[in-house]
Order: C-alpha cells, then structure tokens, then sequence
C-alpha cells in the first residue's frame, strides 16, 4: 500500500467525522445545558434517516436541501420530548435518567422496524459516484458535500450561540441554573429550546449521513455509543471539542479499518475514549466541572 | 453459617417479612411439579434476570457506582467455562472457580482506572459501557473462543441429569438458578448489615462526607465493583451451559447490560426484593404481551417491543423509586430507605 491509500482512507475518515461531529454536537448540547444524558441519540438520528430516505425516494428531494426541514422536525420532535417527558427527570438520579431514554430508544427502534421493516434503505443521488482529484487525493463527492454541509450547519450553531439572545440565554442556564432562575429566564423552556437544538443538530447530521451509509430500523444504538465516544473524547459540553471529537474518531475509525479490519474499527474508537479518560477526562477541549 | 450470621441475618426484620419470603420460597420450590416446560423455562429467565439484578445492585444500588457494562462480566464468566469445558473437558463448577477471579480482574481493572483517575458519575457509566464494548469486538476477533463464528457446547442429553458437569433438563436448571438466587439474596443481605455494607451506603449517600469521616472510599468502591464481578460470573457460566451457545454479538451487548439493570430499577435500586420483583414483573409483562400477541393473532416484528417500551415508561413515569418501596409500604414491611 502507498501513501496516497493512507491518504485517501483519511481525508474520507476526516469528512465522515465531520458528519459524526455534528451528530455528537447535538447530545454535548443537551448535556451541557439539560445535564441529560440522551441515550437515545443515535435511535433519534435513525429517524432523521429515514425521513430522508422517504423524501428521497417518494419525491427526489435531495437530502442536502432536506436537511433544514429535517432538522426543524426534529427541532420540533425534541422540543415536545424535553416539554413532555423529559423535563420532570432532570432531578432524577442518573440510573433513572438513563432507563427513561433507553425505553424511548426501544420504541423508536422497533416503531421503525413496524413502518420500513428490516431491509437497509439508502439514497442513491446523481453524484454518488462522483469524485474530487486533488493532486494525489481522490474525494468522494458525497463525502464531501456532506463534511461542507456540517461544517456550515455547525457554524450556525456556534453563531447562535454567540450572538443571539436566547443562545446567551441557555449559556446563562448551562452555567449557574440557580442564577438562571433569579434573573427571571424560563428555565424550562430554555431546557426544552436546547433540547430541540440538540435534537435539529441530530435531525441534519442524520439527513447527510443518508450520503454515506444505509439506513436500518437498529443502527441506533451505534451511533448513540459513538455519539458518547467522540463527546467524552472532545469534551462534554464542549461544542468545538465535540467537532474536533468527530474528526479525531472518524479518522481513527477509517485508518483502523484500513491497517486491520473494518468490523474491528469501532474497538479502536473505544480504545480512545478509554484513553481519553484516563489521562484527560474532562475530553481533549472540555473544562474540568467543580 | 454461624449463629453470628444468622442472627445478623434474622436482626430487625418483621415477621410479615418471613411470612412473605417464606410463602414465595416454597411456592417457587413447588413449581416444577405445577407449571409445564414453557412457564419453567419462563421462570429460569425471571430468577436469572433476579441474580444478575442483584449483583448489579451491590454496585449501583449499595455502592452507588453506575454500571451500565455489566454484560462484561457475565460474559467473562460464560466464555471461561465453555472454553475450559470445550477444550479441556473441565467441568462448570471448576470452570467457575477460574472465572470468577478472571471476572474480579476485569472488575478491578475497571475500577482502578476509574477511581484513581476520578472518571465518576455519567463519565464512569460510560467508561463501562466501552469496556463491554471494547470486549464484545475483541472476542468478535478471538480465534480461540471461534470469534463470531460463535462457541457450541455439546448439547445436553436429558436422559439423565449430570449437577457436575451441569448437563441435564430445565428441571436441573431451574434449580440451580433457585439457588444460586436465594444465594446471592443472603448475601447481598448479609453485605447490607455489614461495615463494609454501612460504608457502601455512605458513599452512596455523600462520598465527600464518607471520606471526610474517615472511610477508604476508594478501598471500599473497589470491593463493591470486584464482588458484584464475581457474583456476575457465576451468571454467565449458568448462561453459556443452559443455552449452549455463545456469540460475543449477543453475549456482550449492551443490551444483555441493559436487561440486568431494568429488573432492580424497576424494582427498586438499593433494595433486596427490588430485582426479584422487578425481574417479575418484566418478564411478566414481556410474556403476557407475548401471549396477547398472538391471541389476537398480531404478527408484526417489533410490535411486542414498542408495547414493552410504552409500559417501561409509564412504569419509570409513574414509579419514580420503583415498585416495591411503594409496595413494601402498603404491605406494612417498610423499614426506611436502605
């Protein structure tokens, strides 16, 4: 094997982990506000996925455009889960949180197992087997769309975040809840507004992810363990690390899967975590919580 | 047993107690000769499902430690005693005597990092959940245990029944499984009423305070995380035997984690008759919809699993510390929160 084979397996490991950036960026939000961790992250993006594919195939709507509705339906769906169900659990001890989340994530597996049954679906655009040569890299064009589109979806975020209100408003909530309260925010609509947030980056993530795998009803509980990866590794709470996050475990999934094999490569994703919270905990850019 | 453990055992509990565990011993001794092969069956999954909730419970509901990598633990076991059992012939029983010191390694190994780095609270549930992981796609590769391929034990004849070798009917089964639960429940009780058992429940409580008043929190999570490993094993070795076969996908998945964690959630996390009852009424409900299924002749794959999840919520919902404190209360056999 040259060179240009590494090369090439990391420049793909790096846009797909861009898209898993965005998809772990959605739950580093929840956490960092909400303090829930949502374990059915991945099961929430498997919807995502498949209301893509839906459109894709009924009305050949491209899953780049459809990524903005998408993620509104997902705003949407996560705002009434935060409102409706959630909310109440966020006193709750952890176990409790977490068997709240794993039952939804039950429904949402097997509810999509009933309506689009076992068969993997997937989207097959015009571009799918187009490619960028860059000197000695060949770029895989949906890869490639898709890592662009993330970033820019990300940004957006990020300048919420920044510069509106209501984002410095859920940064108030995520930095002293007590202090929150006083100065008159509602608190709980804030949570759920986060929520949703988390939810629309899960929603879009899961929409561009259509470019790069099929979609079947239990590839959820994966993605929810890979979201936790590339969190932890990057820093809970952290919205670049979670990027950065992606981008380490997407390459090192993509390198591990070319040196050994494929089906090992998620081990190598854990062997980072592990190492990552042993001599980092707090994740690569996360702050150290008092 | 020492009169000094029985008396610690009998101390302070209520007569209704007796009367209750007493009534639900024996009819589970007779059931047996009552119930046909499928409810036998379905009660060697409910008391397997009461054991690994119980030994889950020494670490989450004692210690306070939030496992959610249990699987980890009992398929170290399994895998250890069919290998000795496959390869060398060696029986289950001495099987479990290299499993469990295996299944404490692992246990401590995981403890260690984590305490000595201070990963705690969701990071340390998380770090579980990798390590199962990390296993379940190791062992996916072991050629030695045939990787995915998956591990067959010869299958059982039941003509005769063989305690040793633990080859035999369901009957058999059953049996062990019975005990090694009434096992395991007089030993979480007698661990509850013990120092160690006090010191567990302060850290549970407030670690701060437990270390400010002298006790070795580190000394004391450590012992909470190897024994539950232990006590998991033996688990996993009753698995890998009464099921024959073994696959890492499905032995070390997270949701053979998840399964050990619902019974005494539901239960009730911290109590003793929390993972039997919850185990109960899981499995229970699993069957009854099961049955209701397929009366109304519904044959939709995954239609019993959203029905399952819909209930786990309301139950979670409704029963914020599970359902038997509540229970334990209106029986009148309540004696505060332990």
């Amino acid at each position: 094997m040259t060179v240009d084979v590494y090369l090439n397996v990391a420049v793909a490991g790096v846009l797909t982990g861009l898209v898993y950036g965005l998809m772990a960026l959605g739950l580093s939000v929840i956490f960092g506000v909400v303090r829930i961790v949502n374990f059915a992250h991945g099961e929430m993006m498997s919807i995502a996925m498949y209301i893509a594919v839906l459109l894709f195939s009924a009305f050949h709507l491209d899953p780049l455009i459809m990524l903005i509705p998408i993620a509104a339906v997902m705003f949407v769906f996560g705002y009434a889960l935060q409102a409706g169900l959630i909310n109440p659990f966020i006193t709750r001890p952890e176990h409790s949180q977490f068997l709240l989340l794993v039952a939804l994530a039950i429904v949402i597996v097997n509810t999509l197992l009933i309506v689009f049954g076992p068969d993997a679906r997937s989207v097959q655009t015009s571009y799918a087997y187009d490619s960028f040569q860059l000197g000695p890299v060949l770029v895989d064009a949906s890869k490639a769309y898709a890592g662009a589109a993330a970033i820019a979806f990300a940004a957006a975020l990020f300048a919420f975040f920044r510069f509106s209100h209501i984002g410095k408003a859920i940064r108030a909530c995520a930095d002293n809840y007590t202090g929150a309260l006083v100065v008159g925010l509602n608190v709980n609509r804030l949570y759920a507004l986060s929520f949703a947030l988390g939810a629309a980056c899960v929603g879009a993530a899961g929409s561009m992810m259509t470019l790069i795998v099929d979609v079947t009803p239990n590839i959820g509980p994966a993605y929810t363990l890979l979201a936790f990866v590339i969190v932890i590794t990057g820093g809970l709470g952290s919205m670049a690390g979670a990027l950065l996050g992606g981008i380490l475990i997407g390459l090192t999934e993509a390198l591990a899967g070319l040196v050994f094999t494929p089906s090992a490569k998620s081990m190598f994703a854990f062997g980072v975590l592990v190492l990552v919270l042993l001599f980092r905990p707090q994740g690569i850019l996360g702050k150290r919580a008092s | 047993m020492t009169a000094a453990m029985m008396a610690r055992l009998a101390d302070g509990v209520p007569r209704r107690t007796f009367i209750l565990l007493g009534t639900l011993l024996a009819a589970l001794l007779i059931a047996p000769w009552i119930v046909n092969d499928y409810l036998l069956t379905v009660l060697i999954v409910i008391l397997y499902s009461a054991y690994t909730g119980q030994a889950w419970n020494i670490m989450m509901g004692f210690a306070g430690q939030l496992s959610l990598g249990h699987a980890i633990y009992a398929g170290l076991g399994a895998y250890v005693a069919a290998v000795l059992f496959t390869k060398f012939g060696i029986g289950p029983w001495i099987g479990l005597v290299a499993a469990i010191p295996i299944a404490m390694a692992c246990g401590a190994v995981i403890g260690f990092l984590a305490f000595r780095f201070g990963v705690a609270g969701v990071y340390f549930a998380i770090l579980t959940i990798a390590f199962a992981e990390f296993a379940r796609i190791g062992f996916d590769h072991l050629g030695i245990v045939n990787a995915s391929a998956g591990l067959f034990l010869p299958v059982a004849q039941y003509a005769h029944n063989d305690l040793w070798r633990l080859r035999g009917d369901p009957t058999m089964f059953y049996y062990v499984i019975l005990a090694a639960t009434v096992l395991a429940f007089i030993v979480c009780r007698l661990l509850l009423r013990s120092r160690m058992g006090y010191f567990w429940l302060a850290i549970r409580e407030d670690e701060q305070a437990a270390r400010a008043a002298g006790i070795d929190t580190f000394r004391y999570k450590m012992y909470a995380v190897t024994i539950s490993a232990a006590v998991t094993s033996f688990a996993g070795v009753f698995y890998a035997f009464f099921y024959n076969n073994l696959f890492p996908e499905q032995v070390f998945n997270i949701g053979r984690s998840i399964e050990m964690i619902l019974g005494p959630v539901i239960g009730g996390v911290g109590t003793l008759f929390g993972p039997i009852l919850g185990s109960f009424v899981l499995t229970g409900l699993a069957e009854t919809l099961n049955s209701a299924m397929s009366a109304v002749g519904l044959d939709l794959p995954g239609a019993k699993e959203v029905f399952y999840g819909i209930c786990l919520l309301f139950v979670i919902v409704a029963l914020p510390e599970g359902v038997w404190p509540p229970l334990a209360r209106r029986l009148g056999i309540d004696r505060g929160k332990r």
